[in-house]
């Protein structure tokens, strides 16, 4: 209890007096500022894209691609063999119809808005039943588009990121005029980078005959998404890779945040170091300075523990300070802000915003916490093992 | 350069501060010089292209084919000196992450279009022969242990074969290099004959054009006089520049890239920061030691010199080892991870900039305290100690 008593009144006393030290605790606090700042930065960009592809994709939604193919882009499937999977076990139907939607995805040029630059963005032909198949996506403007017509629904994202998608404006790809005539949300996802059309409509544009690329259905129940891969793997007139959504959009996501992340730690983990040695030098500095104070404690019978906790504490709460302010920066500047970058697995733009979550400003705190006790720790022993005398002799 | 040994001594004064400081110095540039080579990466051989190739492709979007034949009437075009054409293959090796660049290609032509690829006259001669060789970039044969003679599959994830099969197999007849050391060899390329007879669909197709201008002859009329000639076709084409072909896919990753630069400057000039501040108060602390220098005659432009040469050659040391680290780290992953990280490398332009950094960086941070100690008056200086 004494012991504890002695730790908080050091500890008082070296915070007092921190005003007198000001310089070298505002560079450590900075320091660790912009370690939590680029960390939360950097992993936030992660977590944005991820929250992204992977809230687009659902459970009870299956998609079925040609066997191999590593995304939509790459796929091929034959009318013939979208009526065999209509037909399978394990497809949710409303009435005699399959809940399904079977779509040609192309990629075309539009105009970034922030750099005026052409864009990979993603086209999807669609049939009526893709509202049913994806969740939550809802007209939000305008109208549906007319089967027969060169007439074009955009998601929100897009209309947002890309130029010239405004409702009611028209725009030409190749010798083709399409007429924009409504915008979809789709709660932040994937599908709000796309444009969408009826899928009749592209394939005649587009010249691919009666061909498509995928086939979203809705599964019956749990058991549904196996009983039907095992039937369609058994059929010999289609060889086709089934798999959730939701499995499908995360291995989408897999490269791009891969990298990210392969990105974000190793910097951290370099910042980290950096900011080690500024609070370590600050640190130093506190003892050094208090040199005669720290001795004349020791005089009055302070132990060595308090004068050792107290130096500690003083460099986490200086790396928690740091902490929190880069956190709130990180919040403040990156939450939000909406990007658009090519998917190099769909070859094809995702529109998608920084996430700063919870989750990564609590790491990030860690991070400063566990720095501030690196950086305060061989000060802290120096400052308990400072020679009372020769300390004293030194006035 | 005499006072060197002074400068040196006074340096390591206090070795645990100047340590810290030297080593912040050096995580910093060895940051910088991470990024900078990261930076070369992501701007994707923009540096590397020849402005007398230009590259045709289809004007909707790259990844509509153009007809086999636009070939003879891209070549007659005035201004044309040579044309050749390449397909994306988009397959992969053993598994789907192991992605790299494979173009069926005719071999003649597209060697002819780009002399900066070396390959031994023997081993071509044996590509042209085998209708199902194929050829490698020494960073691909690194990355996976590939030798002359080796039968490689690949595994498509686009062209099916028309016998229904995905697995297409190579023999390998060559490696070649390139002679730019920024440039990336990590790709693979085959005969076109042999994609064209065994594809299941899309007969007829490439994937784009490669032409060469005529020496005199304007890359822009060519470029314009192409496209007119296309124009209101089923397929028209957009023909650019080799280095505005590959600044538009860098330009698609938008402002990820430039985020990233932004967020990384901001940290490198936080470890300055903070090293600058710890030396401008190494110099405030030893205010009487520089009032005795000065009392034993040292004039102001020496006082100046020796406080700025201090400053600096901390910089250098933390800043120089971390640059050379880096360089390190950066041949290390060019060697390791060409294949998915190509075109990484540390320009002789980021090394002499980041030097320049240095220099710049010392003398901000010890230009302060060296007006000080030049101005001191040696009676305040001592009476103060």
């Amino acid at each position: 209890m004494r012991g504890l008593r002695q730790i908080f009144a050091v500890t008082w006393l070296n915070l007092r007096n921190l005003p007198q030290r000001i310089g070298s605790s505002v560079v450590a606090v900075i320091g660790v500022a912009a370690v939590v700042l680029v960390f939360a930065a950097v992993l936030s960009m992660a977590k944005g894209f991820e929250r992204t592809m992977i809230s687009a994709g659902s459970d009870d939604t299956a998609i079925i691609m040609r066997s191999g193919s590593t995304s939509e882009l790459t796929s091929g499937l034959s009318n013939d063999q979208t009526l065999i999977i209509a037909n399978a076990p394990g497809v949710l139907k409303d009435g005699d119809t399959a809940v399904m939607s079977a779509e040609l995805y192309v990629v075309v040029d539009v105009k970034k808005k922030s750099t005026n630059t052409d864009a990979n963005v993603p086209f999807r032909g669609i049939q009526p039943g893709a509202f049913a198949v994806r969740n939550s996506v809802t007209l939000v403007e305008g109208r549906m588009f007319e089967t027969g017509k060169n007439e074009i629904i955009v998601g929100r994202a897009a209309q947002r990121e890309f130029a010239g998608l405004d409702t009611g404006s028209t725009i030409r790809f190749g010798q083709t005029e399409w007429h924009i005539v409504g915008a979809f949300e789709a709660n932040g996802s994937v599908s709000e980078s796309e444009l969408w059309t009826d899928v009749i409509t592209l394939q005649d544009v587009y010249r691919r005959g009666t061909s498509f690329q995928s086939v979203r259905v809705k599964l019956q129940g749990a058991g549904s998404l196996q009983e039907l891969k095992d039937a369609l793997e058994a059929d010999p007139r289609i060889s086709p890779d089934v798999m959730s959504e939701k499995e499908y959009y995360s291995e989408q996501a897999a490269p791009l945040s891969r990298f990210i992340k392969l990105l974000g730690y190793p910097l951290t983990i370099l910042m980290s170091i950096g900011a080690v040695f500024g609070a370590l030098n600050s640190m130093y500095s506190s003892v050094s300075v208090r040199g005669k104070e720290i001795a004349t404690l020791r005089a009055l019978g302070f132990g060595p523990i308090s004068i050792l906790f107290s130096t500690m504490i003083e460099s986490t709460l200086l790396a928690l300070v740091g902490g929190i302010v880069g956190g709130a920066a990180a919040y403040l500047v990156f939450n939000g802000f909406q990007v658009s970058t090519l998917n190099g697995a769909s070859f094809s733009q995702v529109v998608f915003d920084f996430a700063v979550t919870p989750d990564l400003l609590i790491d990030g705190l860690y991070a400063a916490l566990i720095i501030g006790a690196f950086g305060g720790l061989f000060p802290a022993i120096r400052a308990a093992r400072l020679p009372v005398a020769q300390a004293l002799r030194e006035l | 350069m005499k006072y060197f040994r002074l400068v040196w001594k006074n340096a390591w004064r206090k070795k645990i501060r100047t340590l810290l400081t030297v080593l912040s110095v050096f995580v910093a540039f060895l940051l910088f010089a991470l990024l900078s080579a990261l930076g070369f990466a992501f701007r994707g051989g923009v540096d590397v292209a020849d402005a007398e190739r230009l590259i045709v492709i289809d004007k909707i979007s790259l990844i509509n084919l153009l007809p086999m034949s636009y070939m003879n009437r891209i070549a007659a075009t005035d201004g044309v000196d040579a044309v050749t054409h390449a397909s994306w293959f988009g397959g992969y090796y053993q598994e789907p992450r192991n992605q790299f660049g494979q173009f069926p290609v005719d071999p003649q032509t597209y060697f002819n279009m780009y002399p900066e690829f070396n390959i031994p006259a023997e081993q071509f001669e044996a590509f042209k022969r085998n209708r199902t060789g194929a050829v490698v970039g020494q960073e691909l044969a690194d990355s996976y242990g590939w030798k002359v003679g080796d039968r490689i599959p690949i595994q498509a994830t686009i062209w099916t074969k028309a016998d229904g099969g995905r697995t297409w197999e190579f023999d390998l007849e060559g490696i070649f290099s390139t002679d730019d050391p920024r440039g990336s060899s990590a790709l693979m390329l085959f005969q076109y004959d042999y994609f064209e007879e065994a594809r299941a669909f899309a007969k007829g197709t490439v994937g784009w054009y490669i032409l060469r201008v005529a020496k005199g002859a304007d890359p822009i009329q060519v470029a314009n006089a192409i496209d007119l000639q296309f124009a209101n076709s089923p397929s028209e084409t957009e023909t650019s520049t080799e280095a505005a072909f590959a600044q538009s896919f860098t330009k698609q990753f938008g402002n990820i890239a430039l985020i990233v630069t932004l967020i990384l400057g901001a940290v490198f000039f936080t470890l300055l920061l903070v090293s600058g501040n710890t030396m401008s108060q190494s110099v405030r602390e030893r205010i009487s030691e520089l009032a005795v220098l000065k009392t034993l005659g040292f004039g102001d432009r020496a006082m100046l010199g020796i406080v700025l040469s201090e400053s600096i050659l901390i910089m250098l040391m933390g800043g120089l080892l971390g640059l050379g680290l880096g360089w390190l780290v950066v041949q290390g992953l060019a060697q390791q991870m060409g294949a998915f990280l190509p075109g990484i490398f540390l320009s002789p332009g980021a090394i002499a900039g980041g030097v320049a950094m240095m220099i710049g960086a010392g003398i901000l941070a010890g230009i302060f305290p060296a007006l000080t100690a030049m101005r001191l008056s040696i009676i305040d200086a001592l009476a103060r100690a």
